[in-house]
């Protein structure tokens, strides 16, 4: 069987928005891809060493809230302060009892079956963000090694 | 019911979990050896077709009994 191979950019640092490029990579590493995620803008969130990644309720009417808050809650009673930490939080915990993996986790078994995570540099320049914050061992690279990849790549998806 | 090798509890857990389990686990099994897996997301039963058919292992037995789905994988 000949490899296949799936390349992703990864765009968006949101806990939820952290799901699809890992979700996706880990399991079509397991079904044989070879897989690459370059992570760029937002997206480098997701390659920190210390994830702090949060979900937020405002400027999204497609989630759904606990309890039926969505139903009597007004749109802009997502926006006040804690809001965000409280739906996290709630979302963490809806997560962890469904048995949906951690961020962490599925990050980990990307890293373990050799998903390539490469971070945009010119994203680094442009937050001043410092190598050392992030995962050992990733390359900083550009738009072209990009490229490199997803040439010849048999699915690639921009998340 | 037949024999197996190796048997993966799946329970509880959700996509793709169960998949990545099952895939960790036939790694260490030698080709014809079974593995079998014992789940709960009812998306593995669609899913473990597909993982088959992706790569060349078989299949053998798919079924459910009170919300647990146990699946019997050959290791191609």
């Amino acid at each position: 069987m000949s490899e296949k191979k799936l390349a992703i950019i990864a765009t968006k640092g949101t806990l939820d928005w952290a799901y699809p490029p890992f979700i996706l990579s880990s399991t079509a590493a397991a079904l044989g891809y070879e897989v690459m995620i370059f992570f760029t803008f937002y997206g480098l969130q997701l390659l920190k060493k210390d994830l702090n990644l949060k979900v937020s309720p405002l400027g999204n009417p497609g989630m759904p809230m606990p309890m039926g808050m969505d139903k009597w809650f007004p749109v802009l009673g997502t926006a006040i302060p804690g809001m965000e930490s409280m739906m996290t939080m709630m979302m963490k915990n809806t997560m962890k009892k469904k048995g949906v993996a951690s961020i962490e986790d599925l990050r980990e078994l990307c890293i373990e079956a050799e998903v390539k995570l490469v971070a945009c540099q010119m994203t680094v320049d442009l937050f001043d963000m410092d190598h050392s914050d992030f995962l050992d061992g990733l390359d900083f690279v550009g738009a072209a090694s990009f490229f490199e990849f997803a040439g010849d790549a048999d699915i690639t998806l921009y998340i | 019911m037949s024999d197996f090798d190796q048997e993966l509890d799946a329970r509880g857990l959700n996509c793709p979990l169960p998949i990545l389990r099952a895939k960790k686990a036939i790694n260490g099994l030698e080709s014809g050896q079974v593995l079998r897996i014992i789940a709960t997301d009812p998306g593995s039963v669609k899913d473990f077709e597909a993982f088959a058919k992706q790569t060349g292992n078989e299949l053998m037995d798919s079924s459910e009994s009170g919300g647990e789905f146990t699946f019997l994988m050959k290791k191609g």
